[in-house]
């Protein structure tokens, strides 16, 4: 499978990433290159294995329903390019 | 051209925790803004979550309510996109693995009994809040985000697109919200937001095997804007097809002052969420023993709970359904019977006086001042003859607003009921004699002039007269 540069503009854009021309290029190039290695892969006979889900040999971690210290509304806030009435100032969406 | 209407409902629950999904924070509703917030739920880097233990059981408990398989494997995958209520850029869901799949609910709906199936239910957290600046949202051109909803549990029902006309839907949310209620998962008050309605509407030409294109319509705050946004959409799409146009499959709003759907389209992204494991989060094995554990604390549930009252305490089908349809109703009721057990009697002054106070004054049944041993002692003081049925009303009333006793409140007002037959006869010697042309009506046989004299004596006494004394006594002396 290989992809174009329409795919690369449309993931792009799905990650909000700008890129140039050159970049498009570029990255084009190293996606392809990926998918050329996912054909290897492709290859190994995978009848039978169920999907991994976790690369660790873990499960079930879970936390008590108890409620622990939050932070304070300064530290929240204190990087927040704009803020009014303790709530982050965000341009108009909808 | 006549269509088939299909409907199916996403329909979100916040869980009742303590705590959020993936963090410590308190799960709260009402808070000063971005007070109920941690690193972990803003999503500052190097931060991990981890699974409240109470989530995953209650998932259970509500999909073990609503006939679903549990899962015996699960796990959790993000969801990417970009918006400011979210903190990460991904919402954490789970995508084809829920934690339960293959459920139903039973409604019924003009008589007509009819299962819906429910597709999964699986566990997520909850987005921030955008709060608008200014007057209206046209005016302000920045939003101001609280992020104390972000990463509260949520539970995802799916239905089946088993739907066929808006009050199936409607009844359908109304079972959900009950069988929810009852296991005590969460509050699913729509106002508050702790449930959360999307309808998926499509129609097709009766007899047409696949389904036309289906419109999302979001916006849903209560069970009358689902049905009222169903019906619109049904039309919207019946008439574009009517035209000659298409639909198309888009998100819509519904806007509740002007009672139609707008498109969301343009405003929206590409719906790519890109979905893959969430790898901070480690699988989920549940054992059957975990699963049994959790049944076992499910109460009673609203459709058998309805059989029993109808079985055994005689309750035609439609109060049975009423009582059953809240869990604080059918609690109340219960607690009311279990010391007045005259159920049918209990039932009507619940479903009658009760509920009607309940709406107009907005108050919950939980918080009202009337108690179980309040309206029995009420009925007891009618069944005693203390007061009369009309009387009784007054005093309900005066409880429900004062949270008086009954007692004390007849007392008080002097409301007890005249069953002295001396006082009666009296007065009915008095009005008898004052309203000679309507005893003539009577004896020349219009027996309804019995009424009127009724009526007088009432009046006179202010309702308190004992009613079948005064009927007794005036067929003794007027035949």
């Amino acid at each position: 499978m290989k992809i174009n540069i329409k795919d690369v503009e449309y993931v792009a854009n799905l990650a909000r990433l700008e890129l140039s021309e050159e970049e498009k290029t570029q990255q084009l190039e190293k996606l392809n290159k990926i998918l050329d290695y996912m054909e290897i892969l492709n290859k190994v006979d995978t009848k039978g294995v169920q999907p991994l889900a976790h690369v660790l040999p873990i499960n079930n971690v879970l936390r008590k329903d108890e409620v622990h210290e939050t932070l304070e509304r300064e530290k929240t806030l204190q990087n927040a390019p704009e803020e009014a009435q303790g709530m982050f100032r965000v341009p108009k969406i909808v | 051209m006549n269509y088939e209407v299909v409907i199916g409902l996403e329909v979100h629950v916040e869980l009742k925790t303590k705590t959020k999904i993936f963090c410590s924070c308190p799960n709260e509703f009402g808070s000063e803004p971005n007070t109920n917030v941690c690193p972990r739920c803003l999503g500052l880097p190097g931060t991990l979550p981890v699974l409240n233990e109470k989530v995953l059981e209650y998932a259970i408990k509500a999909g073990l309510a609503l006939n679903c398989e549990i899962a015996e494997f699960s796990k959790f995958d993000r969801k990417n996109y970009f918006y400011p209520d979210l903190t990460k850029a991904y919402q954490i869901s789970q995508f084809d693995l829920p934690i339960c799949e293959h459920g139903y609910l039973d409604i019924d709906v003009d008589g007509n009994h009819k299962r819906i199936g429910i597709t999964r239910i699986h566990m997520e957290e909850d987005a921030g809040k955008l709060v608008h600046e200014g007057d209206t949202i046209s005016v302000s051109d920045s939003s101001l985000v609280d992020y104390n909803r972000a990463g509260v549990p949520l539970i995802e029902i799916v239905s089946e697109p088993d739907m066929r006309s808006a009050e199936e839907a409607k009844a359908y949310l109304e079972k959900l919200k009950a069988y929810i209620e009852y296991t005590g998962v969460s509050d699913v008050k729509m106002e508050q937001g702790s449930l959360r309605c999307d309808a998926n509407v499509s129609v097709r030409p009766f007899g047409q095997k696949e389904f036309g294109t289906r419109a999302e319509v979001k916006n849903l705050n209560s069970f009358r804007a689902v049905q009222k946004a169903i019906e619109y959409e049904v039309e919207r799409q019946i008439e574009l097809i009517e035209d000659g146009g298409k639909v198309v499959q888009e998100t819509r709003t519904w806007d509740d002052a002007q009672g139609i759907t707008l498109s969301l389209r343009g405003k929206e992204e590409a719906n790519d969420y890109r979905y893959f494991p969430d790898p901070d989060l480690t699988p989920l094995i549940i054992s059957k023993d975990y699963v049994e554990e959790i049944r076992k604390t499910i109460p009673e549930l609203p459709d058998v709970k309805k059989e029993r009252l109808i079985s055994e305490m005689g309750l035609p089908e439609y109060d049975a359904g009423v009582i059953t349809s809240s869990k604080g109703l059918a609690t109340f009721f219960d607690h009311t019977v279990a010391i007045y057990p005259d159920a049918k009697k209990v039932c009507n002054w619940l479903m009658v006086e009760f509920c009607r106070l309940l709406n107009s004054e907005s108050v919950e049944i939980e918080n009202s001042q009337v108690k179980p041993e309040k309206l029995a002692a009420l009925l007891k003081l009618v069944d005693d003859g203390k007061i009369s049925g009309k009387i009784a009303k007054t005093v309900f009333e005066e409880m429900f607003i004062s949270g008086k006793d009954p007692e004390a409140i007849v007392e008080e007002k002097g409301l007890v009921q005249i069953s002295d037959e001396g006082a009666l006869g009296a007065m009915i010697d008095k009005i008898i004699a004052e309203n000679p042309k309507s005893v003539e009506d009577y004896k020349s046989g219009n027996k309804k002039a019995l009424g009127f004299f009724v009526g007088k004596i009432m009046k006179e006494t202010q309702g308190q007269a004992n009613p079948g004394m005064v009927n007794k006594m005036l067929t003794e002396r007027l035949d």
